[in-house]
């Protein structure tokens, strides 16, 4: 099999926490340039498999392949290929925007940082708030900001563990509207969400998660949030 | 590597801007010596004999408090996950962050310690201090970062911290202490060769192992 | 290990100690200068040296665990640092029991004395860091962690205290003629075959309690 083909490939994958299992064979690939929404109840593991996927986290068994490299292997390789975006923002309260992502574009060893900098600050919407500190700003604010630091290094990899959480209803579509841009193009996405709308939106493809392994997948187009309402409702045995 | 001098430019930047970390330990180290100036009974000969442990346990002490703040200010906002992220060994946020608080650490000392000989009426010219400073130092924040981040994971971290360096550093206070003494004596050099020595060989010893379990420390 | 085995080595333990008791108490004559409470001696240093022994298990079962992550290299770490933690609380107390007659104070900052409390500090902690820890996997590896730093330190911490010591001389000198040395030699053979008796017992009840967990946690998936 050509491992060039998929950005991510996963297979077997088991995670344990001592004797308590959060990852029971998982098998999944995101085709470069795809991107895969996956859903699932709190503790199906989602957060598991996106630590697993962005190295912070040791597969107990099984394969993991990311841009081809193994992550057994490669992984400080792997971490200059990925963005990471999650519900903690990564960022440092009494710095100013500027100053934390001039800290993380060097630890990414960015070239062009000035420009890149002004760049992604730009994309976001932060331009004019760049030398305050981020203590000062609002939570929809500092998500923009840690997405701008995801993407400072221009990753092909986009791994997102539930990036909605905590905004209200405009900042969530000003998220979608942004995060449509950022997936646009040639950027492989993973994105785990509680947001059955916002899932939809975005993605290629679609996942769903329970008591850590895949229940469902397939693509999304022509799924209208209805009846995959109804699908996930039935994989996850929720009441309707 | 550049990127522990990046972590190390990021943390100098935080704490010039908080000064929390630095004022806390300098005035912890203050007032734990002038307790010890009540405890003991300020005589000519009661100083002599005290004077090395009242600095050591200051320094070790406040020491520890500075140690908590490395990596407790990393869990906020998932900020160690993010260093974590960065596509860079784990020994190089280690060391990034050992950098960090040997600085403030030795930058507290050299404060503390000129006002200590003050304070206890000793002899202001006092160079083998520097030397024993930057040892004992290198020892104290070899296992300390070490040890903070591992507390850091924890609850009740500002307890648990202590728990673990105290016992383990025991042999570094033991030599700092001994060789401060020798050189408030104004005794030859070579009688605090020895101590130096294991100061030496603690630091070495703990500085490679620290690095190269520090992974297993911070991984999930 | 097969039931044959098991009695085989109990039978040589309880063969072993007795015959131990029977040296330090009947056979060993009594020192000259500090009677028979010097006897304890006979207690105390093999008591050390079994300790030292369990926490270099320790080490090895921590550097293992961290390396191969099976539960059974920590279950061999924390049983034998349970063990040694004991041995040593027990070293912490037959010394002041041997210093009080001898020497008329409770302790004494010797060498051996003063590691020791050190270690019992040192592996204490890595008992205690398991509670700290949220969860049982995260526990296991920080105390592994501890396992090795610990035991890095047990040849530094013995540099620097016997060199301490020298500035202030202890009383404590050791002279032993032919009967004293094998008594020791003896007890120290009986204790170590106790501490693998001791260790056997805890791994084994760790391990039934790891199969416990496991066959609860299959019947409440089954239910769920």
């Amino acid at each position: 099999m050509d491992r060039s083909v998929f950005a991510i490939e996963v297979r077997g994958l088991k995670k344990s926490f001592g004797e308590s299992p959060a990852l029971r064979g998982i098998d999944f690939s995101v085709g470069s340039g795809e991107c895969l929404a996956l859903f699932g109840p709190n503790g199906a593991g989602k957060t598991t498999l996106i630590k697993v996927l962005a190295t912070l986290s040791r597969p107990s068994n099984g394969e993991v392949y990311i841009a081809g490299l193994d992550i057994r292997k490669d992984a400080v390789k792997i971490r200059s290929r990925i963005g990471v975006i999650s519900h903690q923002t990564f960022l440092y309260d009494n710095l100013t925007a500027y100053e934390n992502l001039k800290f993380y574009g060097q630890m990414y060893g960015v070239a062009g940082l000035e420009e890149r900098i002004l760049a992604v600050t730009g994309q976001v919407g932060l331009a004019k708030r760049l030398h305050d500190r981020v203590g000062v700003f609002s939570r929809g604010m500092q998500q923009r900001l840690s997405i701008a630091r995801a993407i400072l290094h221009d990753p092909p990899i986009m791994l997102l563990d539930e990036p909605e959480t905590g905004l209200d209803q405009q900042a969530t579509a000003m998220l979608a509207a942004l995060l449509k841009t950022l997936i646009s193009g040639d950027r492989t996405v993973l994105m785990t969400t509680h947001n059955l709308a916002l899932g939809l939106a975005l993605s290629d493809r679609v996942a769903i998660l329970h008591k850590g392994k895949i229940a469902h997948e397939g693509a999304t187009q022509n799924t209208d949030l209805a009846s995959f309402q109804y699908t996930y409702n039935r994989c996850t045995g929720a009441a309707s | 590597m550049n990127k522990a001098l990046a972590i190390l430019g990021k943390d100098v930047l935080s704490e010039l801007r908080s000064k929390e970390i630095v004022v806390s330990i300098l005035f912890f180290a203050l007032l734990v010596i002038v307790v010890f100036n009540f405890a003991f009974d300020p005589g000519e000969d009661t100083v002599k004999l005290v004077a090395p442990g009242v600095l050591w346990v200051a320094f070790t002490f406040a020491g520890v408090l500075g140690l908590n703040r490395t990596f407790a200010v990393e869990k906020e906002k998932g900020c160690l996950e993010g260093l974590m992220l960065c596509p860079v060994d784990r020994a190089i946020i280690y060391w990034g962050k050992m950098a960090v608080s040997f600085i403030f650490m030795l930058a507290v000392e050299a404060v503390i310690t000129p006002i200590f000989l003050l304070l206890f009426d000793l002899p202001l010219f006092v160079p083998e201090l520097a030397l024993i400073a930057v040892l004992a130092t290198v020892g104290f924040v070899s296992v300390g970062t070490l040890f903070s981040a591992l507390a850091a994971s924890t609850r009740s971290r500002d307890i648990l911290l202590p728990i673990l360096f105290f016992p383990i550093v025991i042999p570094v206070i033991i030599s700092a202490v001994e060789a401060t003494q020798v050189a408030f004596d104004g005794k030859a050099f070579s009688d605090m060769v020895s101590w130096l020595g294991i100061m030496g060989a603690f630091d070495a010893v703990f500085l490679v192992v620290s690095t190269l379990v520090f992974e297993f420390v911070i991984e999930e | 290990m097969s039931k044959r085995l098991y009695n085989l080595l109990l039978a040589f333990s309880f063969v072993l100690m007795i015959a131990a008791l029977y040296l330090i108490f009947i056979y060993a004559p009594a020192e000259k200068e500090m009677g028979d409470i010097q006897r304890i001696f006979y207690f105390h240093v093999p008591l050390a040296w079994i300790a030292f022994l369990a926490f270099a298990v320790v080490f090895v079962g921590s550097i293992l665990y961290l390396w191969k992550r099976e539960s059974k290299w920590d279950m061999l770490a924390q049983s034998s640092a349970e063990i040694g933690v004991v041995f040593t609380t027990l070293v912490l107390v037959t010394g002041p029991i041997w210093a009080r007659p001898v020497w008329g104070t409770w302790w004494e900052w010797e060498p051996r004395l003063t590691s020791s409390l050190v270690l019992w500090f040192t592996y204490l902690a890595y008992l205690l860091v398991r509670s700290y820890a949220s969860e049982e996997s995260m526990g296991a590896r920080f105390a592994a962690v501890l396992g090795i730093v610990g035991f890095v330190n047990v040849p530094i911490v013995y540099l620097s205290v016997n060199l301490w010591r020298t500035q202030h001389p202890p009383h404590l000198v050791n002279n032993l003629d032919g009967s004293m040395l094998l008594t020791l030699q003896v007890s120290l053979a009986a204790f170590t075959a106790l501490y693998v008796l001791l260790m056997y017992h805890s791994v084994s009840i760790r391990k039934l309690a790891g199969r416990v967990r496991y066959l609860k946690r299959l019947m409440e998936e089954r239910e769920g």
